[in-house]
C-alpha cells in the first residue's frame, strides 16, 4: 500500500472516532449557517410581513379635528388607536413606531385652503419603523392627491395641471437576482464550513501529535516526510470537503423552509448550482489545508495552535466584509484572487447568473498555486529538525 | 551493524555531540551509558535520521544516513525518547499502522505481529484503545511497532525507563531474546545496574565525547573498580586519565 494512502486512511479513521472532531465537521460547521439563516429569515420575513399587510396601528392625537381625514386614511388600512400623552418619548422607548398628531388649527387650514398641517412623529434610528412609517406618509399622500386633484376640478381644471411630472419605476431585478442580494451571506457560510471541518484536523495531526510525543517514532518509519505530510493534508481536505457538501446541502434544503416568495425572492438551489459551487471551492479546501498546517507545525502545542488559528478565522471573512461595506462590480480578475473569487463567483450563482468556465477556470488555477505555494514552505517546515522533537 | 565515526552536532553555541566514534556490532547489545545532557538522545537521533549530522558519519549495515536516510530507517527498529501512542487506536491498530509504513504485506504483518505479542506478552491489551495504558503496556506496545517490520538493528532510548522491577525483568529478557535472534542491539541508559546487566559492550559518554568503549569487565579492570558503578564514576569524574 502506498504510504501517502495509508497515513491518509489512518487519519481519517482515527478522527472518525473523535467526538469533537465529529461534532464540528459533521453538525457545527456545516450546519450552524443554514439553521441560523433559517430561523433569522423566518423571523424576519413575518414579522415584516405583518407590518406591510396588516392594518397599520397607529396611535392619532387629536383625531376629533379631522374626521374626514381619519375615515380616509381608514380605509387605506389605518387603525387609529387612542391618543398618548407623549409620543415623543413612546417612540423613542419603542412603545409604537409612529404617532398621527393633528393640530388644533387644523380644521381652520383646512376651510381656509391653507396647507393644512400634520405631524408624524417617530425615531428613525429604531429597526423596523420603516415599513409602518413609509406606509403611513402613502396614505397621507394619497389622501393629499386626491384632494387636490378634486380642488382643482371644482375650479374647472384638469387635475393634470399640478402633475407636471410623473415617474414610472422600472425595476430590472427578478425574483432571483432580488434573492441574491439577501443571500449575499452564503459565500461566507461555505468559507467558513470549510475551514472549520478541517481545523480541528490540522491542528490534531500536527501540534497534536507532536504534543503527544508520536511525531518523532512516526518519523522513525522509512517514509519521505513530504508523503507524510500529504496523507495528512488529504485527510484534512477530506473533512472540509464534507463539511462543504453538507453546508450545500443543508442551505438546499433550508431553501425549502424559507418564506422567500412572499418577498418576491426565489431561493432554488439545484443540483447544478450544488456543483458549481464544489467546483470553485476546491482550491480554498486545498489552501485552507495546508495554511493551517503550516500554522499548526509552528504552534508549540494544541493549545497555542487552536489560538492561531482562530484569529486566521477572519480571513475568509474579509472579501465578505468588503463586499458589504463597498458594493464592488464583479471584474474577471477578482476571480484570480482566492476567497474573493470565490464570494464573487457564488453571489452571481445565487444572482442566477451564469458564470463561464473561463473565470472558473482562473478561479482554480490560481486558487492551487497559491496553495501549492503554500505547500511547498509546509513541507519545507515538515522537514525541519525542530518540527520532529517534542520536548 | 551500526557503526559512527566522529559525530558532531551543534545547538547554537552548546556542542551536544563532540566527535562521539563507536561501532555496535550484530549479535550483541552495545550500551550507550552517560549521565542525563550527555548527548546519548542526540546521538541517537541522528543514527536514526531525525537529526543531521553536522560533522561525521553514521553507517547502518553499510548504509550511509547522509545519502539515503530512508534506507537507513528501513532496517532499523527505533524506540525513541518520545514514544506517543495514537489514543484512538487500539494497540493492535498502533502496531499495524507502522508495519504499513514499512511496506509490509499483510501476511508477513500478521506473522509478525503475533509473534511479538506472544515475545512481549501483550495479548490481553492488544485489542484495547490504549488510552489509559500503563506505562509498561505502553512501552511494549511502541516496542512491537518499532520491531514489526522485522528489523536488523534495533536502537532504544531509554528502554526501561518508568518501568517497575517486574517489566524491567521482562524487558531485559525480550532484549536478550532479539540479541539471540542475531541482531544489533543499541541502547542508551543512564542506568549503571542496566547496563551492566544486558550489554556486551559499553560506551561511555559525558559531554558529548566517548570516553570509554569497552566490554563489562575490560572496564572494571581498567579502572581498577570491581564495582561497574564506581567504574562509571571514576570514568566520568577523571576524563584525562582515560584520554589513552
Amino acid at each position: 500500500m502506498n504510504a501517502i494512502f495509508v497515513v491518509w486512511w489512518k487519519e481519517v479513521a482515527e478522527n472518525l472516532r473523535d467526538k469533537r472532531t465529529l461534532m464540528s465537521a459533521l453538525i457545527y460547521a456545516p450546519l450552524f449557517g443554514p439553521i441560523m439563516f433559517v430561523v433569522l429569515m423566518n423571523v424576519q420575513i413575518n414579522h415584516e410581513l405583518s407590518k406591510a399587510q396588516g392594518p397599520l396601528k397607529v396611535p392619532v392625537i387629536g383625531a376629533q379635528y379631522a374626521p374626514n381625514l381619519i375615515e380616509a386614511l381608514k380605509q387605506q388600512g389605518l387603525d387609529p388607536l387612542p391618543a398618548i400623552a407623549n409620543p415623543e418619548a413612546a417612540v423613542r422607548n419603542r412603545d409604537t413606531d409612529v404617532v398621527l398628531r393633528i393640530p388644533p388649527d387644523y380644521g381652520n387650514a383646512w376651510r381656509d385652503g391653507e396647507p393644512a398641517q400634520v405631524e408624524m412623529i417617530y425615531d428613525a434610528s429604531q429597526t423596523g419603523t420603516g415599513t409602518p412609517r413609509e406606509r403611513l406618509a402613502g396614505m397621507l399622500q394619497n389622501y393629499d392627491r386626491e384632494q387636490g386633484a378634486m380642488r382643482l376640478v371644482a375650479r374647472g381644471l384638469s387635475p393634470a395641471v399640478a402633475t407636471p411630472l410623473v415617474v414610472s419605476e422600472r425595476d430590472q431585478s427578478t425574483p432571483q437576482s432580488r434573492s441574491g442580494l439577501v443571500f449575499g451571506i452564503l459565500p461566507y457560510f461555505f468559507v467558513v464550513a470549510i475551514f472549520v471541518g478541517g481545523m480541528y484536523l490540522a491542528i490534531d495531526l500536527t501540534a497534536g501529535e507532536r504534543e503527544r510525543q508520536s511525531l518523532e517514532p512516526l518519523f522513525a518509519n522509512p517514509v519521505a516526510r513530504w508523503r507524510i505530510l500529504a496523507g495528512k493534508l488529504g485527510a484534512i481536505g477530506a473533512f472540509s470537503l464534507l463539511s462543504l457538501v453538507l453546508c450545500v446541502i443543508g442551505f438546499a434544503v433550508a431553501g425549502c423552509f424559507m418564506p422567500a416568495e412572499k418577498l418576491g425572492m426565489t431561493f432554488d438551489l439545484g443540483p447544478l448550482f450544488i456543483g458549481q459551487v464544489l467546483l470553485l471551492e476546491l482550491p480554498l479546501l486545498a489552501l485552507f489545508a495546508v495554511l493551517q498546517t503550516l500554522v499548526a507545525a509552528f504552534a508549540k502545542s494544541y493549545r497555542e495552535a487552536q489560538t492561531y488559528l482562530g484569529l486566521l478565522m477572519i480571513l475568509p471573512l474579509l472579501p465578505s466584509m468588503l463586499m458589504s461595506f463597498m458594493p464592488v462590480k464583479p471584474a474577471d480578475w477578482m476571480y484570480a484572487v482566492p476567497l474573493l473569487g470565490q464570494q464573487i463567483g457564488i453571489s452571481e450563482l445565487l444572482r442566477g447568473r451564469a458564470v463561464g468556465m473561463q473565470p472558473i477556470g482562473l478561479a482554480l488555477l490560481c486558487g492551487f498555486a497559491v496553495a501549492l505555494v503554500i505547500g511547498l514552505i509546509t513541507a519545507r517546515i515538515y522537514g525541519s529538525e525542530r518540527l520532529a522533537i517534542s520536548a | 551493524m551500526i557503526e559512527v565515526r566522529n559525530l558532531h552536532k551543534s545547538f547554537g553555541a552548546v556542542k551536544a555531540v563532540d566527535g562521539v566514534s563507536f561501532t555496535a556490532r550484530d549479535g550483541e547489545i552495545t550500551g550507550l551509558l552517560g549521565p542525563n545532557g550527555a548527548g546519548k538522545t542526540t546521538t541517537l537521533r541522528m543514527l536514526y535520521t531525525l537529526m543531521k549530522a553536522d560533522a561525521g558519519q553514521v553507517l547502518v549495515d553499510g548504509i550511509d544516513a547522509a545519502t539515503d536516510p530512508v534506507a537507513v530507517r528501513r532496517v532499523l527498529g527505533v524506540l525513541p525518547d518520545a514514544r506517543g501512542l495514537y489514543k484512538r487506536l487500539t494497540a493492535r491498530e498502533n502496531i499495524d499502522y507502522f508495519a504499513r509504513l514499512h511496506g509490509i504485506d499483510a501476511m508477513q504483518m500478521h506473522a509478525r505481529r503475533e509473534a511479538l505479542v506472544d515475545a512481549l506478552e501483550m495479548r490481553d491489551i492488544l485489542d484495547r484503545r490504549t488510552t489509559g495504558f500503563s506505562q509498561g503496556q505502553r512501552v511494549k506496545t511502541a516496542i512491537a511497532r518499532a520491531l514489526v517490520h522485522d528489523p536488523k538493528n534495533v536502537i532504544l532510548d531509554e528502554p526501561t525507563n518508568g518501568l517497575d522491577v517486574m517489566s524491567t525483568r521482562a524487558m531485559r529478557a525480550f532484549l536478550k531474546s532479539i540479541k539471540s535472534e542475531g541482531r544489533c542491539v543499541l541502547l542508551s541508559s543512564h542506568i549503571m545496574q542496566e547496563v551492566a546487566a544486558l550489554c556486551d559492550r559499553i560506551v561511555v559518554i559525558a559531554h558529548g565525547h566517548v570516553v570509554a568503549d569497552e566490554t563489562p569487565d575490560a572496564l572494571r579492570a581498567q579502572t581498577g573498580e570491581t564495582n561497574l558503578e564506581d567504574a562509571f564514576v571514576k570514568i566520568i569524574g577523571s576524563e584525562e586519565g582515560l584520554a589513552a
